[in-house]
């Protein structure tokens, strides 16, 4: 079918605003919508950028807002849209630096802030024993990809630079119900407060935007749960 | 810009990351990626990673040690299978530590799977080694990699792509960077290259690879004068998701998953008698293509079924969720009620750049060249030989990854740094400047896609001379073309273009060495799969394939393999 693709642009350092550039392309229903960019950057523009790698759901490169949700371009099909325009921006809430692609640094920040990586004192011989159950608990959270989807969808990151934001939210979930972390009172501290998990209001926008399918809302607001009950 | 450290990494997967824990804190590292490092593509590796840690059943390093030699076709070099199996419980355990979340046992130990070619008292039958999260394990890793990596601080140049290595009289002086942020060339002056940029699988049409495994370490170290080894032994993953390519784990085989042809039959009982669905990638990457030749592919079509029907949604929920998501997304599939399209994808290069045991890169005489490692795909040990086991990668990237950066250290304090090494940087500008102001020419996008039509069709998994020659006279027209690519771009930010041009190059080279190691081995070994020497022939091939740049074009050699334990057997399962 022959599809029509509405394209942000925006060099800032030659463009005084960023403007909307139309491509007519063939594409079949089953195809991504990063094989439609592909292609046109590969047989109509070369000038296109934006990034990309897996183009399969995995690395997380290649989070823009399509149609209006922010979403993988490899994890969306052209038939999953029942139009034939399709708009494509860069992530709100994001600084654009060229097309597609927005400035990373400060969400890498925020995650680094949450101090990911597990904290604990001396290791046995052999692994650390953890049940079934309590491994269970982060099942959903170990498949954050770090894609930014639901930073870039959520309302108060939208308005509050200082919020914290779902995605690291959701990694400090994952050390906080992770049994073998040995700070999880330090984790929750640190987010008690209007930047940490009291920022969330419930929008949900996280949760849908979510490729992964991570119940992103639900991940703070047991959070949330936990600092009432423990703090 | 000049950058000094003592010591660089080229490429932010598990093997870089690893490597990068193992230095000191007080030494300058740089860790140079082409994508922020949690875009690497070890994510990508879903089954899990291999360890006799007995949790599930009895196993042991000797029979790991002997399956991923038999798996190699007893091209492994036993040194290095032996280091990887004895190493392995150490480095899972200590993964475990950094807080890799791995799926449990009932008593609260790591979980483990069966997975292919890996078996009980040397081939009885198969075993549970696979220690795994999910389907996901090598993201999860490569997450607690880059978590260990922020607690260390570890200084990381994201999206910058290497151009050149500055090699001088068998010594690395540093290398070239683009930086894509901005366009600038850098040079980055250290006493020592750690190269761990992974694998190359863009060289074919079809293929389970990221779009930025381009091997631009591999083929610059060739570029620069160091030989490569074994380059025809190419991984064909039996199930990728047919028209796509995308991998659909060995672990939904190791959770009884079974490959079907057109009329229903289980069609593995007749090649793999034993192991029949688990046994190794290559022995089942060619009995579906024979499926398919012989008209018995799904409605006559280029594909056969992987059927998980019987498996069950809750442990396909527990074990299997990516693998069900992609077949959702991509196919419409519900893995629950329906089998999947798969045909094998071009998934692994057991070939790379010659290291020993402890990462450092040997040269045309064996001899290591001074401050230059590499580890992980990017390397051959040869630790996988003619076949690699699936979840040894991930194995071979955090032992060889480690071993590399406890060997950087040690001879770090030896090596020194060198002055005056613009004059490279200042070369790379001017072809890039060329390439640039070219006013017309060809789309580097057409000319990719015939070089990678024309490996799949000339050297992949069954191969013969006549094609192959053929192959090689193609790529000939297409290194012309690559001549005159031109470049619609020439925006200094972000020129996507630009990088994609220059990993061409890498793609183009690599893809000829490919074409002429495998041109070379007049047999059938793993991976190599010759229909004109469809036998092994230990006599006057048990041996590794070197290649290297001569002055007009490049010469072929040999290098003996390590045997010590297993002698060559015939390799049935």
């Amino acid at each position: 079918m022959e599809l029509k693709f509405r394209i942000f642009r925006y060099d800032p350092q030659i463009d005084s605003q960023p403007y909307y550039r139309e491509y007519s392309i063939e594409a079949k229903g089953t195809e991504r919508v990063l094989d439609c960019l592909n292609r046109i950057k590969w047989t109509q523009d070369g000038s296109l950028s934006y990034r990309m790698s897996c183009a399969h759901g995995v690395c997380g490169s290649d989070a823009m807002r399509i149609n209006g949700k922010c979403a993988l371009a490899c994890q969306k099909l052209v038939k999953d849209f029942d139009t034939n325009e399709i708009i494509v921006e860069p992530l709100p809430s994001f600084k654009p630096l060229k097309d597609l692609i927005v400035d990373m640094t400060p969400f890498f920040d925020r995650v680094a802030e949450i101090r990911p990586y597990l904290l604990a004192s001396d290791a046995p011989e052999k692994e650390r024993l953890q049940s079934p159950e309590d491994r269970k608990k982060m099942d959903l959270a170990i498949r954050c990809i770090l894609c930014a989807c639901c930073s870039a969808s959520c309302p108060v990151v939208n308005e509050n630079d200082e919020f914290k934001g779902p995605a690291p939210l959701v990694q400090a979930f994952r050390r906080i119900f992770d049994s073998r972390d040995e700070q999880k009172h330090e984790r929750m501290v640190q987010l008690d407060n209007p930047s940490g998990v009291w920022g969330c209001v419930n929008h949900f926008e996280c949760t849908r935007a979510c490729p992964k399918e991570i119940p992103v809302t639900k991940c703070i607001n047991l959070i949330k749960a936990e600092i009432k009950k423990t703090l | 810009m000049e950058f000094v450290h003592d010591v660089v990494i080229v490429g932010s997967g598990l093997a870089g990351l690893r490597a990068a824990l193992e230095i000191p804190a007080t030494t300058n590292v740089a860790l140079i990626s082409k994508v922020f490092p949690t875009r690497s593509h070890s994510g990508a590796a879903q089954g899990g990673i291999s360890a006799a840690l007995g949790n599930e059943e009895p196993d042991s390093w000797e029979w790991h040690m002997y399956d991923t030699v038999k798996g190699g076709d007893y091209l492994t070099d036993q040194d290095a299978a032996e280091t990887l199996a004895k190493d392995a419980e150490r480095a899972v355990y200590e993964l475990e530590h950094m807080g890799a979340p791995f799926n449990r046992t009932p008593d609260g130990k790591i979980a483990q799977r069966a997975f292919g070619g890996h078996t009980r008292n040397f081939g009885e039958g198969p075993v549970k080694r696979a220690c795994y999260a999910s389907d996901r394990t090598g993201r999860v890793i490569l997450d607690t990699l880059y978590g260990k990596a922020v607690e260390k601080a570890v200084q990381v140049f994201s999206e910058f792509s290497i151009v050149d290595l500055i090699i001088d009289n068998g010594k690395i002086n540093g290398l070239v960077a683009y930086e894509l942020a901005t366009g600038e060339l850098h040079t980055f002056r250290s006493k020592a290259v750690l190269i761990a940029t992974g694998g190359f699988g863009g060289v074919y049409k079809t293929n389970s690879n990221c779009f930025s495994n381009t091997g631009d370490g591999v083929y610059l170290s060739y570029r620069a004068g160091v030989p490569l080894e074994d380059m025809e032994f190419v991984q064909f993953h039996p199930t990728g998701i047919h028209g796509l390519g995308v991998l659909i784990s060995e672990a939904t085989r190791g959770e009884g998953g079974i490959l079907k042809n057109n009329s229903g039959q289980r069609f593995m009982e007749l090649y793999a008698p034993s192991l029949k669905d688990l046994a190794p990638r290559d022995v089942v990457s060619r009995a579906i293509w024979t499926e398919i030749r012989q008209g018995r592919g799904i409605n006559g079509d280029d594909y056969v079924n992987l059927d998980l029907t019987h498996i069950g949604a809750e442990k396909i929920a527990e074990k299997l969720s990516d693998i069900a998501s992609f077949s959702k997304i991509y196919l419409g599939v519900d893995v629950v009620k329906e089998p999947i399209a798969v045909t094998p994808t071009c998934h692994y290069m057991m070939g790379g750049i010659p290291t020993d045991l402890d990462g450092r890169v040997l040269d045309r005489h064996n001899k290591p060249v001074a401050g230059l490692y590499a580890a992980g795909e990017a390397a051959c040990v040869s630790v996988h030989g003619a076949n690699r086991l699936g979840t040894n990668s991930l194995l071979d990237l955090v032992v060889f990854g480690r071993r590399a950066g406890k060997m950087i250290a040690k001879e770090l304090p030896d090596l020194s740094l060198t002055e005056n090494t613009g004059s490279l940087e200042n070369s790379t500008r001017q072809r890039l400047e060329a390439l640039l102001s070219r006013q017309s020419g060809e789309r580097p996008f057409s000319i990719r896609n015939d070089l990678q039509i024309m490996m799949m069709e000339k050297c992949s998994v069954f191969r013969n001379a006549q094609d192959m020659k053929r192959g090689l006279s193609e790529l000939e027209s297409i290194k012309q073309r690559y001549e005159n690519v031109f470049l619609e771009n020439r925006s200094p930010r972000y020129n996507t273009d630009l990088t994609e041009v220059l990993e061409l190059e890498c793609l183009i080279g690599l893809a000829e060495t490919i074409l002429k190691s495998a041109i070379s081995r007049e047999e059938s070994r793993g991976a190599h799969y010759r229909e004109d020497f469809p036998e092994r022939d230990d006599k006057n091939w048990l041996k590794h394939t070197m290649i290297v740049k001569n002055s007009t074009g490049s010469e072929i050699f040999y290098k003996p393999v390590n045997i010590f334990r297993f002698q060559p057997k015939a390799r049935t399962y």
